[in-house]
């Protein structure tokens, strides 16, 4: 990878955290907002203590999506305000640096909630959470792939006026994979079922190098014409 | 001497409307051009399609050596200009410090010439530190000038760049364009406040519908009258 490449992915990814950490809809909307889809899947579920138990990944990830759809929508609603996009294009950075960044920003912010996310679970519905290198690898893989898939469908709805209703529509059916395999291999981490958990991380993993690969080769063009 | 600008019979289509419908017009390195005419005119989409932001759809479209019809050539001639345009591109929770950082760094600036450009508009004080989502107009203004002046571009593409900026502001914008040309930077502006604009620049170019329909030559523009302030173009030594 080149150098200019990861100099501008770093710019971009540091300018992101900058306006996130500056403007906190990170800390003080979207965090609240997944604690809240966790209190209210166990508001729903509370009399069924087991099936809570059961369900437990599959609503934790739930919620990371949910949430990162947020963080992602914020993402590039920044750049569609005051000619930012414009700026952006004009502004000579490789539109694969940009994608970098962009996807680096919010793979941190999303890494951030799931720690959050990972400590409502233990104490809303009391898990225990056991097998601490699995649920690392998952969120990780996960995470990176959540991001590039983000960023891709991202800047493909930035320029039209239906942005924030559309992204979800074509995002969450991209992201079924991640959910799925996330999940198991959450369960085979907290030992609800018994699944090999790495064989779905190794899944994630190449959706993840899937995804990022072809953001480096799109986000250009998407950029330009979207 | 290759031409900074190079545009013949140049068109390039809004959807299926010729914006630009057939635009001749050579500009040499250095020059001070004003672009005037109505709205819708064209001047907007002229100044687009240098900045490498718009695809010229047939014609010889040359911009500092870079064809525009290619677009692996229009993105490269991006790092190269700089446009200030009716919208700042700027990230209002970013202080103005960080935004002048950003899109300086992103055109190639150090810290130097990011700080440099800071203080040429005033904004190395207090203000640096204010988010620009505090600004007044004017200040916002102020702060995206900086942007252009932190890019060290070889091209400048103003339009409409006294708007909304106070006397002083105005003053400083004249110095800066005059101090950019100095420092062998191409301008050219776009701008509907002919007294204060002709005055910058020798040349001045009329657009109506689409088309140059007059392109004339004036006296030489008036010299600065306030110290110079330090404005650089990446590959001069000024």
């Amino acid at each position: 990878m080149s150098v200019p490449l990861l100099a501008d992915s770093r710019l971009v990814a540091g300018k992101d955290l900058r306006l996130e950490w500056r403007s906190r809809v990170t800390t003080n909307q979207v965090a609240p907002f997944a604690i809240l889809v966790l209190v209210l899947f166990g508001f729903a579920l509370d009399a069924d203590a087991a099936l809570l138990d059961r369900a437990t990944a599959g609503l934790y990830w739930i919620a990371v999506l949910f949430s990162g759809l947020l963080a992602i929508q914020r993402s590039f609603a920044i750049e569609a305000v005051d000619g930012t996009r414009d700026a952006l294009r004009l502004s000579g950075l490789d539109p694969g640096g940009i994608f970098l960044g962009k996807s680096a920003a919010v793979a941190a912010q999303l890494l951030t909630l799931e720690v959050v996310l990972l400590g409502g679970v233990a104490i809303l519905y009391g898990t225990d959470l056991a097998g601490v290198g699995l649920l690392a690898a998952t969120c990780l893989a996960a995470t990176v792939g959540i991001a590039a898939v983000g960023c891709l469908y991202g800047a493909l709805a930035a320029g039209l006026r239906v942005r924030e209703t559309l992204l979800p529509l074509l995002l969450l059916p991209v992201l079924a994979p991640v959910l799925i395999a996330a999940t198991r291999a959450f369960e085979a981490a907290l030992g609800t079922v018994g699944v090999n958990g790495w064989a779905w991380v190794t899944l994630l993993a190449v959706f993840a190098t899937t995804y990022t690969a072809l953001g480096l080769a799109c986000f250009g063009s998407l950029l330009e014409d979207s | 001497m290759e031409p900074a600008v190079d545009l013949r019979a140049a068109v390039t289509l809004l959807g299926r409307f010729p914006a630009l419908a057939g635009v001749d017009l050579r500009v040499d390195a250095g020059e001070v051009v004003l672009l005037r005419g109505p709205n819708g005119a064209g001047k907007s989409t002229l100044l687009r399609t240098c900045a490498g932001l718009l695809a010229a759809s047939s014609g010889r479209a040359h911009v500092l050596g870079h064809n525009l019809a290619d677009g692996r050539e229009r993105r490269a001639v991006r790092r190269r200009v700089a446009l200030l345009g009716h919208a700042t591109g700027l990230y209002d929770d970013l202080t103005v410090a960080d935004n002048v950082a950003f899109w300086g760094r992103a055109g190639g600036a150090d810290d130097a010439d990011v700080a440099a450009a800071l203080a040429a508009l005033g904004l190395d004080g207090r203000l640096a530190s204010v988010a620009v989502a505090r600004l007044s107009a004017g200040q916002r203004r102020r702060t995206a000038l900086a942007c252009v002046v932190a890019r060290r571009a070889e091209l400048w593409l103003l339009d409409e760049p006294h708007a909304g900026l106070d006397a002083a502001g105005r003053d400083l914008l004249d110095h800066l364009v005059r101090d950019a040309a100095a420092a062998g930077a191409t301008v050219l502006l776009a701008s509907h406040e002919l007294d204060r604009a002709a005055a910058l620049a020798a040349r001045h170019v009329t657009i109506a519908g689409g088309v140059v329909v007059e392109d004339s030559r004036t006296a030489a523009p008036a010299p600065p009258t306030i110290q110079s302030l330090p404005v650089a173009v990446a590959g001069s030594s000024v």
